[in-house]
């Protein structure tokens, strides 16, 4: 093994890093607003809404990430209308295009989670909500998101960490991340195994921090699933 | 001067039904303030709709529902019925208290939160005082020492008085029991008819679906036998259980 080179790989890849949890930080973070959005509309009794998110759901979901991206990267700069558009500026950057495509791909993903998380809300605890007066809106922000937010959070954690690997793609559109600095050395090297090696390494050290902090949150979150504390401890206030 | 004493609950000419199937026929019940009224009757009599229709969660077909004086408004249109106006529906609600069969407590907050949710988000009450009435409240039901814990921590019977204590919290007008220990192993029932005993001596309005006799005999003020979505049968629990002329009763009695 040539551990000076894994080194200087090493060193090669880190700088992309940050662009990397950029790109997947602004797809997760505007994404779960997005997929919110679209699972509300999808569970909600307004037909044209919810057949709107099914279609939706269904085309990002039946079509390869890697399509999206090229999609909104070469193919809507074709069109006169856009380029001559307000929206060109963002359209013609690929970091915003890839924003864009991993955005809208998770969103689908995320807003099914989300719908089996709202759907697994039991009927007993929103009547108990109805029973003692609340609003539609309190009723979603006080009962009905937070359990179903939390019954969603194990499946959504795997999501996060399928977005931050999928920003891997952004390389093809000539984003500078972990996986296109790697592709760069690698042509001017020809040391794929290393290199590839190396960045496989970083995606895991990465992942391993964010499966920690997911199950960090939903440990934090979920305390009425454990079993229940010592009585000494809920008395002096500890755990409450 | 002639003052005509309001019913805290009156329910008049309500109907219900369910697809093809007409569960409330024309129901007619008042309930006097701090009345005890036991609702009985066999399954599918319709008595746990009838509750439900008081506060809304099943929404009559016709009919009229007042409580504590304010009547409930609603509308038809395209053979649907429903409420005129949701904030008045809601506002009614935080006045009503309702506890039902499965408990329904919330059960990602402790049972300190639970009793205080509604108080502090929907009522708008300073929260200090809210906590300290809640611990008050949790006292009065014999489990101020679970406050901290999780509903799912709790046995039934603990679980059933927590929900009595939150629905208390809402200082409530008119007090709802939909089969309150039907849930529950019977060991556990003792506990939960004992509060509601105490809670019926305080002067309390209270509405009880139960198939709990020895508290419809002792507790209540008036019995309403339920049979097919009529009243079969209606009294004092004296006349009622004593000398009923109802074939029916008498033979739901012996069941």
């Amino acid at each position: 093994m040539d551990f000076a080179f894994l080194y200087e790989t090493l060193l090669t890849l880190l700088p992309g890093i940050p662009l990397t949890l950029k790109l997947a930080a602004s797809a997760v973070g505007l994404g779960a607003v997005l997929a919110l959005g679209l699972a509300l509309m999808r569970v909600s009794k307004i037909g044209p809404l919810s057949a709107f998110v099914k279609t939706y759901v269904f085309f990002f979901r039946s079509t390869p990430l890697l399509v999206q991206i090229f999609l909104i990267y070469y193919g809507l700069g074709q069109f006169v209308g856009i380029r001559q558009s307000i929206l060109w500026p963002i359209l013609r950057e690929p970091y915003w295009c890839a924003v864009i495509a991993l955005t809208l791909n998770t969103a689908a993903y995320s807003s099914e989670i989300i719908r089996g998380g709202l759907q697994s809300v039991s009927a007993g605890q929103v009547e108990a909500g109805l029973a003692c007066g609340m609003t539609r809106l309190q009723l979603l922000r006080r009962i009905v998101l937070p359990l179903a937010l939390r019954q969603a959070l194990p499946a959504y954690g795997s999501e996060i960490i399928l977005m931050i690997k999928a920003t891997a793609l952004a390389s093809i559109i000539t984003l500078l991340e972990i996986t296109g600095l790697a592709a760069k050395l690698i042509s001017e090297t020809y040391r794929a195994f290393e290199v590839f090696v190396v960045a496989a390494a970083i995606y895991l050290l990465i992942n391993f921090v964010v499966t920690r902090l997911i199950q960090l949150l939903e440990y934090r979150l979920t305390p009425h699933l454990r079993p229940a504390p010592h009585a000494a401890l809920v008395k002096q206030g500890g755990v409450a | 001067m002639n003052v005509e004493i309001q019913p805290a609950v009156r329910i008049a000419k309500l109907h219900k039904r369910f697809g093809l199937l007409e569960v409330l026929k024309g129901i007619d019940l008042k309930a006097g303030e701090g009345e005890v009224v036991s609702i009985l009757g066999s399954s599918g009599s319709g008595k746990s709709t009838l509750l439900r229709c008081i506060n809304m969660l099943e929404v009559p077909d016709s009919g009229e529902i007042t409580v504590a004086g304010e009547t409930i408004r609603l509308e038809t249109s395209g053979g649907r019925t429903r409420p005129a106006d949701r904030r008045q529906v809601d506002r009614m609600r935080a006045h009503i208290g309702m506890v039902f069969q499965s408990f329904n407590l919330w059960s990602h907050m402790t049972v300190l939160e639970n009793v205080i949710e509604a108080p502090v988000h929907v009522q708008k009450r300073p929260r200090a005082e809210c906590i300290a009435e809640a611990e008050d409240l949790l006292a009065k039901v014999g489990i101020a020492d679970k406050r901290n814990h999780y509903p799912a921590h709790l046995s039934g019977g603990q679980q059933q008085r927590a929900a009595i204590a939150r629905a208390l919290a809402q200082h409530p007008k008119v007090m709802l029991f939909d089969e309150p220990t039907s849930a529950l192993d019977p060991e556990l029932v003792g506990e939960v008819l004992r509060v509601m005993r105490a809670l019926a001596e305080e002067g309390r309005t209270m509405l009880v679906v139960t198939h709990e006799m020895g508290f419809a005999r002792d507790v209540s003020s008036k019995v309403v036998f339920l049979h097919q979505g009529v009243v079969e049968e209606e009294g004092s629990p004296a006349d009622v259980f004593g000398n009923s002329s109802s074939e029916r009763f008498r033979q739901f009695l012996a069941k």
